[in-house]
């Protein structure tokens, strides 16, 4: 990093300062052997050409030390697709970052999840597509996946490495909740984390295949209650809510620029995965500039930062400071204006258009999945219309 | 399913000799200043007093020990400290971010 630059904003002058991101999402690739229909990687997929080098991701990492980022979200794709993870996982350590694995763990081996360990990887976030193995392979169009998974969550707590099971929730696994919840507890997971889909990229693409109903979604947050409930102490749930059936946002990604900085395989910084869907944004690259700087100064994350961006009902809403006016990527995706308040929010001229879309395609029988490919023909449909 | 689960509900006791995991880091984070508990997707930022009992929590000294030494440092009645410890030990736990040593303490000597 270059040290005669003054890249802190005014009012700091070490780089390492309150202001800086918590946490790092280090998208090392998007080549995954998996192809769910609800990926949050974009429609086009940029593949092994002008992915970050080893040495890249290594600064990067130094950088994210420097900054005071405190966790590491090591994922992708699939972040085990690159065989130099080891490396880059070495470098975080030594930088001080707490170090998390999102996997979906079919690639691995015990001998590499060993050497991980053996480096210091904090904890491994472990995805399952649905405990029924046949509905796995479908979900997410890979043969054996359930098995395998198993298998890499006993090597996970035979290592002593920390487990949380990832289950995205959607019409076609819903029923089987309570099934995934006691699978995290017979694999010996202290977290799972319940994601219901949000509609981004792929997901937004397969909506009407994934979208549950108010009923089966109501039910769904009723059985994580008990759940919650009966397994204090063993399971600590964490809980992503389904936008369509809400009546508030959520502060997506913790209010722009605030907590966390993700960084895409060929290294452009992005406040949020979804931010390159909106219009005359400018993205930095770690190849050009310093993450500090990126992240303090960047156009990005400057143009959403904090609340002085924000219109009415936002502007003036007690909540501002809470929800931070929920998510841009959504607000302009069915506004077509990003500015405007996340049309989760009941006070959206929008909200209602939102809920009832939502109401209707779950009604319908679910049309096929679009599996997320690289080379899949991409949805040029202006998404003001789609969703 | 529920009974047939092989882990169990930590209990915090006066006789508990709490510690954290060993994935779950303490640490003072230099940019912000502040201590800090690093654990899975989570940061944890506790108070003083927290960072107090967890400075003690070392899976060798029990509640009631580290209760003691809290009352003396503090000046303040034991009987509140202990109320204060125990609650703050046992929602930690359930957050997943505090274990206790089960072990006997003969057998570790």
């Amino acid at each position: 990093m270059s040290g005669n630059r003054s890249i802190a904003p005014a009012d700091d002058t070490s780089a390492a300062c309150t202001r800086a991101p918590i946490g790092l999402l280090a998208e090392l690739t998007y080549r995954c052997p998996l192809q769910c229909p609800y990926c949050s990687n974009p429609l086009e997929m940029t593949g092994k050409a002008g992915e970050l080098s080893t040495a890249e991701w290594q600064d990067v990492m130094r950088q994210a030390g420097e900054l005071g980022i405190l966790q590491l979200h090591l994922s992708g794709g699939e972040p085990a697709v690159r065989t130099d993870l080891e490396d880059i996982l070495a470098s975080a350590v030594e930088a001080g970052l707490y170090t998390n694995l999102i996997t979906s763990g079919v690639i691995l081996t015990r001998k590499r999840l060993k050497g991980l360990a053996d480096i210091g990887l904090d904890h491994v976030q472990l995805s399952i597509q649905d405990t029924d193995p046949a509905s796995a392979e479908r979900i997410s169009n890979y043969k054996g996946g359930a098995e395998k998974k198993r298998e890499v969550a006993r090597w996970v707590r035979e290592l002593d490495l920390p487990l949380t099971i990832n289950a995205v929730v959607h019409r076609q696994n819903i029923e089987n909740l309570p099934a995934m919840i006691d699978y995290a507890v017979e694999v010996g997971a202290s977290r799972i984390e319940v994601a219901h889909t949000q509609y981004y990229a792929w997901a937004l693409r397969n909506r009407a295949a994934l979208i549950p109903t108010r009923e089966a979604f109501m039910k769904s947050m009723a059985i994580v209650e008990e759940a919650k409930q009966r397994l204090k102490g063993i399971l600590v749930f964490d809980v992503v809510v389904h936008d369509h059936y809400a009546v508030r946002p959520k502060p997506c990604m913790g209010g722009w620029g605030r907590n966390l900085v993700d960084i895409t395989p060929i290294g452009i910084v992005l406040p949020c995965h979804a931010a390159p869907t909106l219009p005359g944004m400018a993205f930095d690259n770690i190849r050009d500039r310093p993450l500090a700087d990126i992240w303090f100064n960047g156009q990005a994350f400057q143009k959403f930062r904090g609340t002085s961006w924000m219109k009415e009902p936002c502007q003036t809403c007690d909540r501002r400071e809470i929800d931070w006016g929920g998510c841009r990527c959504q607000a302009f995706a069915m506004t077509g204006d990003a500015a405007n308040a996340d049309p989760t929010c009941v006070l959206s001229s929008w909200h209602a258009d939102f809920k009832a879309l939502a109401e209707k395609e779950s009604h319908e029988p679910a049309p096929p999945f679009i599996y997320r490919r690289m080379n899949a023909p991409a949805n040029k449909t202006h998404a003001t219309s789609s969703v | 399913m529920a009974g047939t689960f092989v882990r169990e509900r930590l209990l915090i006791t006066s006789d508990s000799r709490p510690l954290l995991p060993s994935h779950i880091k303490l640490r003072y984070d230099n940019a912000r200043r502040r201590w800090i508990i690093l654990a899975p997707e989570r940061v944890f930022d506790p108070d003083d007093t927290a960072v107090a009992v967890l400075r003690l929590a070392d899976g060798q000294r029990s509640v009631a020990a580290i209760v003691a030494a809290l009352a003396r440092d503090y000046e303040a009645p034991v009987d509140e400290i202990r109320t204060d410890v125990m609650a703050m030990l046992q929602d930690l736990a359930d957050k997943g971010v505090m274990t206790a040593n089960l072990e006997q303490r003969h057998e570790r000597q």
